[in-house]
């Protein structure tokens, strides 16, 4: 019997600008849900320690950061104990970095389901940061741990997180559209991601504290997003660094910008996706 | 109201030929190429295009069953996938109406480090089934693919077999108002075969709209109402099944099944003729599995040739299958004498598989070899009357000939 609700779907060569149709991810909101819930549950299932990596690598790196910049380099941290200071901005930075390397290949893992079935192709970059945030809330409880420890007590600025948790995820999933995008395109993106991902962290506040930096070149350092989110993390978890400026703003402008732009540029990019696996795994 | 379910008009989709060997593009090449332009002399960029589908305009009804037939490269893969929105067209356009389910491959998502109950919502819900739904058909799905002992063990510990069960079971749940399917009943045991081809054969007798693609006749024809021909990117013919079939058998007559050949008077022998004929003498280009086949040659001997044979290669896909001399029944004559000549060959029903087929011609005597005819014959041989699903000798299966085996099985 036809049916008059029934919806009817024009297939045609689409707009070289668009942007996400919010309708239609809602309608695919539990294909959202099942890969991250597969990203997550295939990470933890694969790795022979599990869980266990999750909790040992912030750890790991906030002691190798702590002896080497800390104790051995005496970098200021800003009046807070530097495994504090650091494993603060580990927090967003580890995701952030996790997540250009998993969803730069993201595409390319899920190239089979792009060739066989139609789903909204932003789903696959996005659920695999999304992915990330398990990582993230497994640290987060580590660094109330050590907070505790340190006996550091949030201050009030801590209503603001998640304003910079926000500017985070943009950020992160900014740079996913974009070099997915990129790599099912060009294979060649992902080697050159590692070396970026490292001049990357030295060129944000991991390390040290973005007060080392000369006021008068603040506000070109703040151009590094992240340098804005992980200031934004110390500031609302800690009440140290230069909190709300024209470098966090300038900074918080670029995260809102590269979201945008990784959008428009996935979605004119998508249309070739098909045809740029082409009958791979067939 | 309407019950159009799929109109399509004036679609055509176009692909840029490839350059180079290079399987991916990289960006640094591209990056090398863009900054040192200015530097090399200006070369011409001459890009050819190829239109894999090509103004294709044609209405499938709410509820018909619609095969889409057409020989390989005739753009039966690219109009499914236009269709089942994987990739877009880029002239014209579709109007699909209703939920659609595409089924271009089974177990696509599968991921083998979780196991059978996590896969079954996994890659239920890329096929586009709701939760809720998944967990209602949950015990069918398991039920249907025959793994309740292994539902909790991960995929990869699986049979090859289990795997393509529980794959299938999943999407053969799946109801949506319009399915495209290719190709999937290639898959699976013939028991299993047997029951997706029921069950195939239900999703189409409930009213859903189902388009099909099959190089399979029997299978076309035993499921679809109703077919769209390709030939070369474009509709050549849209119908019901049987005019469709027909018009299938007729492209591929298109064959060269019946040439004259210029004598050649320097050579000691020629070869002027060759035809593919069926069993009542007729020439044609393709045959059913289940016709025989006689070739035959006629030739023009000038001299006493001593010690002469003809040979056939029959070659299937560019394999060759056999090689036959026409002195291979008996004795060999010492000689032969100058006139005209015919032989016949003929290959008996049910023996050669469905595929494209191509015959190689030899004529010599034991010192030289006097004409080599490579194709000299093309043909091709039909799984038109049967449904080779359940069948040993289905084209895609392994094997090069029909060979009936001669099978007995006693209780013991």
């Amino acid at each position: 019997m036809p049916d008059l609700t029934l919806p009817v779907i024009r297939l045609q060569a689409s707009r070289r600008w668009r942007f996400i149709d919010l309708e239609e991810l809602w309608h695919y909101r539990e294909l959202i849900y099942f890969l991250t819930w597969r990203d997550i549950k295939v990470r933890y299932k694969q790795t022979a320690i599990g869980i266990v990596w999750a909790v040992l690598q912030p750890i790991a790196m906030m002691a190798v950061f702590t002896l080497f910049f800390g104790k051995l380099a005496k970098l200021p941290s800003d009046g807070v104990p530097y495994p504090v200071f650091t494993f603060c901005a580990l927090l967003p930075w580890q995701v952030f970095s996790r997540s250009i390397s998993d969803s730069a290949n993201s595409l390319v893992t899920d190239q089979r389901l792009i060739s066989r079935v139609y789903f909204p192709r932003i789903i696959v970059p996005t659920a695999s940061i999304v992915g990330s945030l398990m990582d993230f809330l497994i640290s987060f409880s580590l660094f109330l741990i050590v907070m505790a420890w340190y006996g550091i007590a949030p201050t009030l600025n801590v209503v603001f997180l998640p304003v910079f948790l926000l500017l985070m995820m943009m950020t992160a999933l900014g740079m996913g559209y974009w070099l997915s995008a990129l790599n099912i395109e060009y294979r060649d993106v992902v080697y050159a991601l590692p070396f970026i991902s490292q001049i990357w962290m030295f060129l944000s506040p991991v390390v040290y504290s973005s007060s080392l930096v000369p006021a008068k070149y603040r506000l070109l350092y703040g151009l590094n997003p992240m340098a804005g989110v992980i200031d934004g993390f110390r500031w609302a978890l800690l009440g140290v660094g230069p909190g709300p400026s024209p470098m966090l703003l300038a900074s918080g402008c670029i995260s809102v910008a590269l979201f945008v732009s990784g959008i428009f540029w996935f979605r004119g990019r998508e249309r070739t996706f098909a045809d740029a696996i082409g009958s791979g795994g067939r | 109201m309407s019950d159009i379910a799929i109109r399509v008009e004036g679609l055509g989709k176009r692909y840029p030929i490839q350059t180079g060997g290079a399987r991916y593009k990289s960006l640094r090449d591209v990056l090398t190429n863009t900054f040192m332009a200015p530097f090399r002399p200006r070369q011409e960029k001459k890009k050819g295009d190829f239109w894999a589908l090509k103004d294709i305009s044609f209405e499938v009804k709410a509820g018909q069953v619609v095969g889409l037939v057409g020989r390989n490269g005739a753009g039966k893969s690219t109009l499914l996938k236009v269709l089942s929105r994987i990739t877009e067209p880029t002239v014209g356009f579709a109007d699909i109406h209703g939920r659609v389910g595409s089924l271009l491959e089974v177990g696509t998502g599968f991921h083998p480090e979780l196991s059978g109950r996590e896969n079954i919502f996994l890659n239920g819900a890329i096929l586009g089934m709701k939760r809720a739904e998944i967990i209602r058909k949950f015990d069918e799905i398991v039920a249907f693919a025959e793994i309740d002992r292994f539902i909790d063990q991960p995929v990869k510990f699986y049979s090859s077999g289990m795997f393509v069960r529980l794959a299938f079971a999943v999407a053969a749940h799946l109801e949506p108002e319009i399915l495209f399917v290719d190709e999937v009943l290639a898959v699976g045991d013939a028991a299993f075969q047997k029951k997706c081809l029921g069950k195939m054969g239900d999703v189409a007798r409930s009213g859903r709209t189902v388009v099909l693609v099959s190089h399979n006749m029997g299978a076309i024809s035993e499921l679809c109402t109703h077919g769209v021909l390709l030939d070369g990117g474009k509709v050549s013919l849209v119908g019901g099944v049987e005019e469709i079939v027909e018009g299938y058998a007729n492209m591929l007559a298109s064959n060269s099944h019946d040439v004259v050949l210029e004598e050649k008077s320097e050579l000691p022998v020629s070869v002027v003729s060759a035809r593919a004929t069926n069993g009542e003498g007729f020439a044609a280009a393709s045959f059913d599995i289940n016709e025989s086949i006689v070739l035959e040659f006629e030739y023009v001997v000038r001299q006493r040739i001593y010690g002469f044979q003809l040979s056939v290669t029959v070659a299937r896909s560019y394999l060759d299958i056999l090689r036959s001399y026409d002195t291979d029944g008996g004795d060999i004559p010492p000689f032969v004498d100058p006139g005209q000549y015919r032989a016949r060959m003929s290959i008996p029903a049910r023996f050669l598989k469905a595929g494209h087929y191509a015959i190689l011609l030899h004529s010599s005597d034991p010192q030289v070899v006097f004409q080599t005819l490579e194709g000299i014959l093309t043909f091709t041989v039909e799984e038109l009357s049967e449904n080779t699903v359940s069948r040993g000798y289905r084209q895609e299966r392994p094997g090069q000939v029909i060979f009936p085996g001669h099978w007995s099985t006693e209780r013991l």
